[in-house]
């Protein structure tokens, strides 16, 4: 292999090439991100960034010189528009092409949007998006609406909060986070917004959004209508597939791999954009967390450079959010649960640490401000602990 | 050449995910603060802290040549 692609110029197309210059390959690597800047961090974009509390200098995941120090070759601003899997010859937006030995996929994902947007309608995935957020909420507004109470939403509402402005935060659901925590760990992020003034409505939809130019309300479901000036947006993401179109690989939601990350011969992928089988939960699964597409990342690149020696990629997945003064972290798959217990701390503090079951084994720990055990329950997760000897574990 | 380990502690959230990879060099104690056992580890240890480095979700960990 003399050369490769990296397609997407973020944290997982950065840590690819980090990795495959550190297991010694010296030949050419191409960087090519669709933005304009060099791979940045996104986290901080709805916490520091938005809170006025960073300058955005703050974000940059690495510099210049240590792009070039890494000996690669970055076209920022340059999309990837198709990728023949044969020749492995990926087409630009410029009308180069570029012909190469080995390509990482890395192009993330995108947020999904309600349709053309008014002024003051944002939503949130980019440092120019953050920056155009920090910008209205710098303006004072009477209100913010959030529509949907997902991580990021929930992120928007505490820091908005946290500038003092007012917050209506919507959700179709009726128990916020249910799908990833179940309704009665959902209820307990809920409260702490409504104890910090957010008024929080559940199953209600956003049935329009009213303004000219510039949005001056939203009109829900049940009728009612929020006078707003500034509305941002946090129903989801989409894997960023289009450029793959004509590839012939499985694009459905998400660039199919195998359980060691190769799309197909000489192609991998890692980060948001990813789907693979995941042995240790026996699910296909595409993750949307910072330590999923870096573990992912250096996965991936060793896949490309050693072959399936590597082995597969079947880690924990985790994920944390911050919100007021609370660091919420999550490991593991929660999805179809049967049962979810506290075992250290309570509840009312907001400080304490929950185990998710299911059938006889361990598959979720959610904390509150305990960081440390979570970590020690993923290790149980990861060795596939039975309930019973979760439960009877002292950390 | 010899290097250094610093972490900016008002970064750190004591995930101990540094701790998983480099437990030679960091330590998250029960006391849920993280202690860098060796600020100028051995030679042999850099990988581990370089990937700790990029693994530390809070970019908390920087390394300092000395
Ligand atoms: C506001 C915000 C807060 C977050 N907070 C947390 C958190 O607290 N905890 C957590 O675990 N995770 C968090 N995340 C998620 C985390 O940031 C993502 O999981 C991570 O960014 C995924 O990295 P990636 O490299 O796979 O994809 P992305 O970061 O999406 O990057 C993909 C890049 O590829 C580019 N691209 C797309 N198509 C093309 C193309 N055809 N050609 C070239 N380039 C292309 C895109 O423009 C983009 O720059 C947050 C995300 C956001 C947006
Ligand atoms: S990985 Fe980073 S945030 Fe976590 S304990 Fe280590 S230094 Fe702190």
């Amino acid at each position: 292999m003399d050369s490769v692609a990296v397609i997407g110029a973020s944290l997982a197309g950065l840590r690819a090439i980090e990795t495959l210059r550190r297991d010694g390959f010296e030949g050419r690597i191409h960087l090519v991100g669709a933005e304009r800047h060099r791979p940045y961090d996104r986290p901080p974009l709805s916490k520091q960034i938005l809170a006025g509390d960073w300058e955005t200098e703050r974000i940059w995941l690495t510099s210049d010189e240590a792009l070039s120090d890494l000996g690669c070759e970055p076209l920022f601003g340059v999309s990837a528009v198709a990728l023949d899997p044969e020749t492995l010859q990926v087409d630009l937006s410029t009308g180069d092409a570029l012909d190469v030995d080995g390509v990482v996929i890395a192009t993330g994902a995108r947020t999904r949007t309600l349709g053309d947007p008014l002024g003051g309608v944002f939503t949130l995935r980019t440092v120019d998006d953050a920056q155009s957020i920090a910008a209205a909420f710098d303006q004072g507004p009477d209100r913010v609406v959030v529509i949907g109470a997902g991580f990021i939403g929930a992120e928007v509402a505490s820091t908005a909060r946290e500038r003092g402005i007012a917050v209506t935060m919507i959700e179709a659901a009726q128990t916020p986070f249910e799908r990833s925590l179940g309704t009665e760990m959902g209820a307990v992020i809920v409260d702490m917004h409504r104890d910090q003034g957010v008024d929080v409505r559940v199953g209600v939809t956003c049935e329009e959004l009213i303004g000219e130019q510039n949005v001056t309300g939203v009109r829900l479901s049940d009728g009612s209508v929020i006078d707003a000036t500034v509305v941002v947006v946090g129903i989801g993401v989409t894997p960023n597939i289009e450029w793959l179109v004509t590839s012939g690989l499985d694009i459905t939601n998400g660039v199919l791999c195998d359980a060691t990350m190769l799309a197909a011969p000489r192609i991998v992928a890692a980060g948001d954009v990813a789907r693979w089988p995941n042995r240790l939960f026996d699910e296909v699964m595409r993750v949307e967390h910072w330590d999923n597409a870096t573990g992912q990342a250096v996965h991936a690149a060793k896949r490309l450079l050693h072959g399936s020696s590597v082995g597969e990629y079947a880690p924990v997945p985790w994920f944390w959010t911050d919100q007021y003064d609370r660091k919420i972290q999550l490991a593991g798959r929660t999805t179809g649960f049967d049962e979810v217990i506290v075992v250290e701390g309570a509840v009312e503090d907001r400080r304490f640490a929950a185990l998710y079951r299911k059938a006889d084994r361990l598959v979720g720990v959610l904390g509150f401000n305990r960081p440390r055990h979570v970590m020690r329950y993923r290790g149980l997760i990861e060795s596939r602990t039975s309930w019973s000897d979760a439960m009877a574990a002292q950390f | 050449m010899s290097f250094k380990v610093v972490v900016d502690y008002d970064l750190c959230e004591s995930n101990a995910i540094c701790m998983q990879i480099a437990p030679e060099v960091f330590e998250v104690r029960d006391d849920d603060f993280l202690y860098v056992l060796a600020d100028e580890p051995e030679e042999t240890q850099r990988e581990k802290v370089e990937e700790a480095v990029q693994r530390c979700p809070k970019q908390a960990i920087a390394i300092a040549e000395a």
